[in-house]
């Protein structure tokens, strides 16, 4: 006798047949169950900061989030959730990239977002993801569509959020150099990485290893002339 | 794997250290008692007796480990004593040209590790010490011979040097397999030992003799070197580091003089400089041709000489400028240089030679242009001629586009005559049309000229009129061109009615506009006539200061001051006169300097961006300092580019998409389609 092949067609749902529930199945649906809460969760923390119009979180949001993390909006934990969150707009959140960063760093709650910091924050500065995390606090900063650079202002204070903890001398007297310039009125992202790697090869104060003919970006190279001549 | 294991550890160490015992017994014995040849014999036996031992009765794989065990032992230990050994070590064998025993010491120790360089060591050392005796030979012999024959003793040293050299070149190629080792030292050490001492005496010396124009002896001097592999170039730098004296000498003199004159008569130095560097050059270059036979190694001393003192700036100007005055000085009618026709020719000729040595030649040009423009228009040319034989000698150097818009300039004014009679055609044709004044309009290429600020001066109604005509007539010649009328470079021809007599004023069209306001009123402030004209206060200060200040004062101004200040009152000076019937009144030119500097300056940036994309597109990617380095080639013919410039024009290129640096490597470039 031929064995009749069950065949269904795609998309059709078979209402005869009753779905056969096996253990692991009923696992899964316990944890899908689980995650869905949690995913609810975290789609009411996130209407409860956003904007009921644009039906984002605002600057003003992001904000009292900061408050009740107990964290300052200009700290740079919150640059780092952001690019956990891949967020694409400076001061802004979607409730795709809340989602994203929330789920990620497994927090539906303001106090276990909280918690989450510490963690975040060694994960950001591992090497393997510090270098993609620094560019992107550059281009999280462009506001405009086709804006390319940055005024010397913004990338003084973000210099300070992103590097200041690991490079504090290199940064204050890169700062003190890009007030007194007038080369340069704003910096791109080919500048601003080469300020990273500047950071990470050149020894400092004393700059001995540093090469004014290869290809760095030519503001580092007047950085590194107005720096010896101060220390002669 | 581990098959050999037991041959090795069970008989192969043992055997090597038995060996290596053995020999070194021979060897002690045979240090003390056999000469540095026969020693060597031995070992070459020896090594030879191994090498049989390991094809007879051993593994191949003992070869090299024996080998080395023995040469150790019997060369590597006893390297110093062999080597040193008094009557027959290697100098012993140099010095008595033992050919065979060398070559059996290169054969010995080319295999081991730096075995080669105490022989090639003491080589050098035999080599030096036998050249320095020659040398103090010759010196002896000369002083003692007194001045008689001076020449005489060298020619003898330097063919015994030449002989010395020759023999020794035997020996790296024979004794020595060519290796780089021995090659170098032989020609070098000649050069070093007797260049200094012959070339650097002081009275005889090659110095001696460019000071005090010797040339006979100079060519000789280069006849006996040219012999010599490489014993020219001591000389051609002697030489070049001479000229290179004598022409910044002249530099700072001409510096020097320029700021003791003050103002007085600025820009004569200046001139005299470049007749006195032309006059170093033809000097210079006959030492060439006729001293040292047009060989290219002195014609590059002179290049390389005149690059660095023709770069250098004096009182502010470069020299570029100081060349393009220079030029305009005697292209123009009334020059300072009254010179024939023949002798303008030859000097443009040397010109053009200087040219090649200054770096900025962009700037050259752009100098040169502003100054033909003013020769061209004002009617100051001199000559055609000379015009166009200038630009094409230069095009000669530079090729057709760096000439192509000077050549353009010099057609328009020849074309402006032509459009002027047409005009003049089309006024007697339509009398109705006639402005009523007599005018000629010169129209220009746009491109090929200069750029000129143009402002909306508000001119007298006289003029508007002409320009109205003009601009009628030159419609039924061409449509789609557009007239920008640039009046700053207009003269006109005003009747000043005074009281005494009439005076025909040649004055620019500038003048001519503040003129014709008195002829409404009889008084008017500096303010009514800014208000009037429409012009910056540079300008109207430049202007009022010609008419009420300089020699001829056809307004008077109230305060009679020596400047012009914001509150003065001006009036027609019906009192003027003059014993001429017409004059000019000059008006005195801007510094054009600071705008030429900024236009070229300008350029530059983008000849530098065409440069690099080029250069991207073709190589796709590229490491940074050969883009660099690439770049400031192409760009040579026309300037020197700043290697920051470059870098920065990379950055701009880099924002605007063009390049790209390479994720993992920062010094590569990526060309981005």
């Amino acid at each position: 006798m031929m064995r009749r092949s069950a065949s269904k067609k795609a998309g059709q749902p078979n209402s005869t047949n009753p779905i056969p529930y096996s253990p692991s199945d009923l696992f899964r649906t316990a944890s899908s169950k689980a995650s869905s809460k949690e995913m609810e969760r975290i789609d009411n923390l996130f209407y409860s900061y956003a904007n009921r119009s644009s039906g984002m979180i605002d600057p003003e949001g992001i904000e009292t989030l900061c408050f009740n993390m107990e964290v300052d909006h200009t700290d740079v934990r919150i640059l780092m959730l952001a690019w956990k969150m891949k967020a694409e707009k400076q001061g802004y959140f979607t409730l795709e990239e809340w989602r994203r960063g929330l789920k990620a760093l497994r927090a539906d709650t303001v106090s276990k977002l909280r918690k989450a910091l510490p963690e975040l924050e060694k994960e950001v500065r591992r090497p393997s993801n510090f270098v993609d995390f620094y560019s992107y606090s550059f281009r999280y900063c462009l506001t405009e569509e086709k804006q390319k650079s940055i005024d010397i202002e913004s990338i003084c204070q973000l210099l300070d959020i992103v590097l200041g903890s690991q490079f504090r001398a290199q940064v204050d007297y890169f700062i003190e150099y890009l007030k007194i310039q007038s080369d340069y009125k704003v910096i791109n992202m080919d500048q601003w990485m080469g300020v990273f790697r500047f950071c990470n090869e050149i020894s400092f104060p004393d700059l001995s290893n540093y090469n004014p003919d290869l290809a760095w970006p030519l503001i580092l190279d007047n950085f590194v002339e107005w720096m010896q001549a101060k220390q002669s | 794997m581990g098959q050999m294991v037991r041959y090795e550890d069970d008989f192969e160490a043992d055997m090597l250290e038995d060996t290596g015992a053995y020999y070194s017994r021979k060897a002690s014995s045979w240090i003390e008692d056999d000469s540095c040849p026969d020693y060597m014999l031995k070992s070459e036996e020896c090594l030879k007796k191994e090498r049989d031992r390991v094809s007879h009765y051993l593994h191949s794989s003992s070869e090299t480990k024996l080998l080395e065990k023995v040469q150790h032992e019997l060369l590597v230990m006893y390297a110093n004593r062999l080597l040193e050994k008094e009557h027959s070590g290697c100098r012993a064998l140099l010095r008595d040209d033992k050919l065979e025993d060398l070559s059996r010491m290169y054969r010995l120790y080319c295999k081991i590790p730096r075995g080669l360089d105490p022989v090639a060591n003491i080589f050098k050392q035999h080599i030096t010490a036998e050249g320095t005796a020659l040398v103090e030979q010759a010196e002896d012999a000369a002083s003692n011979q007194a001045s008689n024959a001076p020449g005489v003793q060298e020619q003898d040293l330097i063919s015994k040097i030449i002989k010395l050299h020759n023999k020794y070149i035997v020996y790296v190629t024979r004794c020595f397999q060519n290796h780089t080792l021995f090659h170098k030292k032989v020609p070098h050490e000649l050069l070093v030992m007797y260049a200094n001492r012959l070339l650097e005496k002081e009275h005889s010396g090659c110095r001696a003799l460019l000071r005090d124009d010797k040339l006979e002896d100079l060519s000789s001097k280069y006849w006996l070197y040219c012999k010599i592999p490489q014993g020219l170039d001591p000389v051609a730098n002697i030489f070049k580091q001479h000229i290179t004296a004598e022409g910044t000498a002249l530099v700072e003199q001409a510096e020097d003089a320029a700021s003791n004159q003050a103002s007085n008569a600025p820009g004569v130095q200046e001139q005299v400089l470049i007749r006195k560097i032309i006059e170093l050059h033809d000097k210079y270059m006959e030492y060439v041709t006729r001293c040292f036979q047009n060989h290219t190694l002195f014609h590059k001393a002179l290049k390389e000489a005149f690059e660095v003192f023709c770069n250098k700036t004096v009182s502010g100007s470069s020299s570029a400028e100081l060349l393009a005055t220079f030029c305009d000085n005697i292209l123009k009618k009334g020059g300072s240089e009254k010179l024939s026709d023949e002798a303008i020719e030859e000097t443009l000729e040397k010109v053009v030679k200087l040219f090649a040595y200054i770096s900025d030649k962009d700037l050259f040009a752009e100098f040169y242009r502003k100054k033909l423009a003013r020769r061209l228009l004002f009617d100051r040319s001199a000559n055609d001629d000379h015009e166009r034989s200038i630009l094409t000698k230069l095009k000669e150097q530079c090729g057709g586009q760096f000439t192509s818009k000077m050549e353009g300039m010099v057609t328009d004014l020849t074309l402006a005559r032509e459009n002027q009679a047409s005009f003049e055609d089309y006024l007697r044709n339509n009398p109705a049309a006639h402005p009523g004044i007599d005018l000629t309009v010169t129209v220009l290429t746009t491109g090929f000229w200069p750029s000129y600020k143009s402002f909306d001066l508000n001119l007298p109604a006289e003029m508007v009129k002409c320009v109205e005509v003009f601009k009628g007539f030159y419609e039924t010649e061409t449509k789609h061109r557009k007239l920008t009328w640039i009046y700053s470079l207009g003269t006109c021809h005003i009747n000043g009615k005074f009281e005494e007599k009439t005076i025909e004023l040649i004055v620019s069209t500038y003048q001519a506009a503040v003129l014709l306001l008195f002829n409404a009123s009889d008084r008017l402030s500096y303010s009514e006539i800014m208000a009037q004209l429409n012009l910056t206060h540079d300008d109207l200060v430049r202007l009022l200061h010609s008419l009420a200040c300089a020699k001829y004062k056809i307004l008077s101004k109230e305060p009679n001051t020596k400047t012009i200040s914001q509150s003065d009152y001006f009036e027609f000076n019906s009192k003027f006169t003059d014993k001429l019937r017409r004059i000019k009144i000059p008006l005195p030119p801007v510094d054009e300097r600071k705008k030429v500097v900024e236009d070229v300056d300008k350029d530059r940036r983008y000849a530098i961006d065409a440069a690099i994309v080029r250069i991207m597109k073709s190589r796709k990617v590229l490491g940074h300092q050969q883009l660099v380095s690439e770049c400031v080639e192409q760009l040579s013919r026309m300037f020197k580019p700043d290697i920051k410039a470059i870098k920065k024009r990379m950055e701009d290129l880099i924002t605007r998409d063009y390049l790209e640096r390479d994720k993992d490597n920062p010094n590569l470039f990526r060309y981005l389609a």
